[in-house]
């Protein structure tokens, strides 16, 4: 690949998904973009990058895709879900008792093993039998999203994290493949979305799970993904991030949640912030070059 | 260092349950039947117990059970790692103690998962 083969790519991937890779990536450019070129018919990265100039919309959004999915797994980290049992689910049951009713948003939720494992820990949590609770899953990519709504996974997946009491309660076997009951598909509803893009018609939330997906974005990006998702939550809400993010020295849209590494609260305390709304795609990308 | 007894009748696969545990930092004792194991068992409990169903003389169920009737022998955390990959044989081998359940073919990945799991690592 030559260099400016890869600044082209570079380039492109910033402008439509804010992936904001270093100079050093080029391994990564050629390792998930060969395949790919070769499944069309190209000889290589060269081709593939004159084809993009030439304006093929599908090629483009099939090169953002390739290298825009990411690895997933149930339950991943264990940590942030331990916290969703023990903390985040018992204070919400107290707190929205009346209305019994809970919104979840797994942003960049990939090929579904995250909004599925937060499904089954909601089903698992008997104080919450009976509530009306909604999980909206999101995704750049138009092809995990299919994945995820049909809830089939490899042998090999749902032994990544997944106990396998859980295993045998919720899922049934297809073949040499396991799909997830009817009952817990049925609690993620699945949308196509750019977190570069207006996001507020998704309306607001009890807990947004947003993890390890900012730590592509550059600083700016960042901080103006924080702040429109700092508006989606409820004031009580709860962010959850990646193991390796954080908001701290980046905003104070939010604040960290006491004793619970990983999670974070709106920031009730800050004064509010004009200008914080939904950047159009176009004016988040300027602003990040 | 926390010890596994690992328990199949294949060598080949000791020997990679051997490599893939020994760099989580276990001490590796091996068995190639359920008989042999409950020997080990009687001799020092391991920790941790990565165990085939299907072996002569005597199989990982029985081994199971009767390790869970001996003193002491509610202790190890026992790992089935078994191409009996279907539902019935999982919920028997949970009903029989079991706390976690590996089917094969695994690798490193799966194997620290499961063992994360249930607190060995």
């Amino acid at each position: 690949m030559t260099p400016l083969d890869y600044e082209f790519l570079r380039k492109i991937l910033k402008e439509r998904s804010g992936l904001d890779l270093s100079a050093d990536k080029q391994y990564l450019v050629e390792s998930r973009l060969i395949p790919l070129a070769r499944r069309v018919g190209l000889s290589g990265i060269g081709e593939l990058v004159l084809k993009l100039k030439a304006g093929t919309e599908p090629l483009t959004s099939e090169v953002v895709e390739a290298m825009t999915t990411n690895e997933t797994f149930f339950f991943r980290d264990k940590i942030p879900f331990d916290h969703l049992k023990e903390a985040v689910l018992p204070a919400l049951a107290q707190a929205r008792a009346s209305r019994r009713a809970l919104r979840i948003w797994c942003a960049a939720s990939s090929t579904g093993q995250e909004p599925y494992s937060i499904a089954m820990c909601v089903k698992e949590f008997a104080a919450l039998a009976g509530w009306r609770v909604e999980i909206v899953a999101s995704d750049l990519s138009q092809d995990v999203l299919v994945k995820s709504k049909a809830g089939i996974y490899s042998q090999f997946e749902v032994q990544r994290g997944l106990p396998i009491q859980l295993l045998v309660k919720h899922f049934k076997q297809v073949g040499e493949m396991w799909q997830l009951n009817a009952d817990i598909r049925g609690m993620v509803q699945h949308r196509q979305l750019n977190l570069l893009q207006d996001f507020s018609h998704l309306g607001t939330f009890d807990v947004i799970f947003c993890r390890n997906v900012l730590i592509y974005f550059d600083q700016d990006t960042k901080v103006g993904i924080f702040e429109r998702l700092s508006r989606m939550l409820e004031p009580d809400g709860v962010l959850a991030l990646g193991a390796a993010e954080s908001v701290v020295g980046l905003c104070d849209a939010f604040k960290p949640y006491p004793d619970r590494r990983g999670l974070y609260r709106p920031n009730a305390t800050r004064a509010p912030r004009a200008g914080a709304a939904a950047m159009p795609l176009r004016a988040v990308a300027a602003a990040t070059r | 260092m926390r010890t596994c007894l690992v328990v199949d009748d294949s060598s080949v696969i000791r020997k990679v349950a051997r490599r893939i545990l020994e760099g989580l930092d276990f001490q590796i004792i091996e068995a190639e039947d359920g008989e042999k194991a409950l020997e080990a068992c009687k001799r020092n409990l391991p920790d941790a117990i990565l165990l085939d169903w299907n072996m002569p003389i005597m199989d990982g169920y029985e081994f199971l059970g009767n390790l869970r009737r001996m003193p002491g022998g509610d202790a190890p955390k026992v790992v089935f790692c078994t191409t009996e990959n279907d539902v019935a044989h999982i919920a028997r081998a949970l009903h029989a103690g079991a706390n976690e359940y590996i089917m094969k073919p695994f690798d490193k990945d799966i194997v620290t998962a499961k063992f994360q799991e249930v607190g060995l690592i």
